[in-house]
């Protein structure tokens, strides 16, 4: 990696990529643990309404897309020669924890899409869900602001 | 429908003779493996019933086949370049200039073509149209092929969108094609058998080819010439 200062551009271009491969992975073991291995989540459960329902696919579909996207820009971020670790792990942090975070809280209790486990007291569930979101974000805000980057502009 | 496939694959296996330029096999190899996953789904499953109600299980099954995999298939065959290269010169620039009017400029838009391809899907499953037979499947199939060739843009098209439009026109068509997954499930036509299965199928099939898709436009994009030049510069 070469020395010096990033350009704006191919900071945000390396911010860009951590936040959508962190709402990609995230996302990804959402589906790949909780649905297809411990068959906890259900696929439809058919207590969340329409609005759950757009959401829901709104958010199976921008993750994966997230996380292609996320992937082809950070391999042109290296290519650029410019990688900065704190930026693009806090990026991908926040990402992740915000995705954690939106689905724990609205998706579970406000649309009540769908639960983290049936037939169980959901309220350690629900805070072992939402918890560890919360802890990613605020762990990925810091990384940003110390790589001297907000997370919104 | 079955004799349009087959005059398909004869009219572009005689371009790639006719072809000014030798032309990649793989190319070829996509087409006829595009036509031929069309053929398959027309043969048998998309028209299937089980016990006298029609079995949206197996229909999942070939909708996939044909909405999805074929048009993905066919793109990436690059028809129009062929065309372009194999007809005689006076054709060729009757071609391209029809393919720079405004229909075809509005078509090939991923912000008309996604959209109509979406919104399509959805009238279809929720008229039940979707079981009336071969126009409806000539549908199927072409509006994928607008809507993937809009997309990844294989073919040269009058105004190419940003990477990032095309990326999102993909994301919001796959968003729109999980919610009617989703709907067919809650919500099964009337009268018809296995629509559990079926929207199962047609959601994880779905996503896989979108993930596919989204993976080739990436790569073209990575590789293109505009984001090499400008990764290239010195900083």
């Amino acid at each position: 990696m070469s020395d010096g200062p990033a350009r704006p551009a191919a900071r945000r271009r390396l911010l860009v990529s951590g936040l959508l491969l962190g709402l990609g992975t995230a996302g990804a073991v959402d589906e790949i643990v909780f649905h297809q291995l411990l068959h906890w989540h259900h696929f439809y459960d058919r207590a969340g309404g329409a609005a759950g329902l757009v959401s829901d696919g709104l958010l199976h579909a921008g993750t994966f897309s997230a996380a292609v996207a996320g992937t082809a820009l950070l391999a042109d971020a290296r290519r650029r020669g410019r990688f900065l670790p704190p930026l693009w792990w806090g990026a991908l942090l926040t990402g992740a924890g915000a995705f954690q975070v939106w689905d724990g809280l609205v998706h579970h209790k406000l649309l009540r899409l769908h639960q983290v486990r049936y037939g169980v007291d959901l309220t350690g569930y629900d805070v072992g869900w939402v918890l560890p979101g919360v802890l990613l974000l605020v762990a990925g805000v810091v990384l940003l602001r110390r790589a001297g980057t907000a997370p919104v502009r | 429908m079955t004799v349009l496939l087959l005059a398909a694959g004869a009219a572009y296996v005689a371009a790639t003779w006719r072809c000014r330029s030798p032309w990649p096999l793989t190319r070829t190899a996509a087409w006829l493996a595009g036509l031929t996953a069309a053929g398959v789904a027309v043969a048998g499953p998309l028209g299937a019933h089980a016990g006298g109600h029609p079995d949206l299980h197996a229909h999942m099954a070939g909708h996939l086949l044909l909405g999805m995999v074929a048009p993905l298939l066919l793109v990436l065959a690059a028809p129009v370049t062929l065309a372009l290269r194999a007809l005689p010169q006076s054709a060729a620039r009757r071609l391209s200039r029809l393919l720079r009017a405004a229909p075809a400029r509005w078509l090939t838009d991923p912000l008309v073509a996604v959209p109509l391809h979406a919104a399509g899907l959805w009238l279809l499953y929720g008229t039940g149209l979707h079981d009336a037979g071969p126009l409806v499947w000539l549908h199927l199939l072409a509006s994928g092929y607008l809507a993937t060739a809009s997309v990844l843009a294989v073919d040269p098209t009058p105004h190419r969108r940003g990477v990032a439009v095309r990326a999102g026109a993909l994301a919001a068509g796959a968003a729109a094609h999980d919610v009617l997954a989703k709907v067919l499930y809650a919500h099964p036509p009337a009268g018809t058998v296995g629509a559990e299965e079926g929207a199962r199928l047609v959601y994880d099939g779905g996503t896989v080819v979108t993930l596919v898709t989204a993976a080739l436009l990436w790569r073209r994009w990575y590789l293109g010439r505009d984001a090499v030049r400008a990764a290239a510069q010195p900083v």
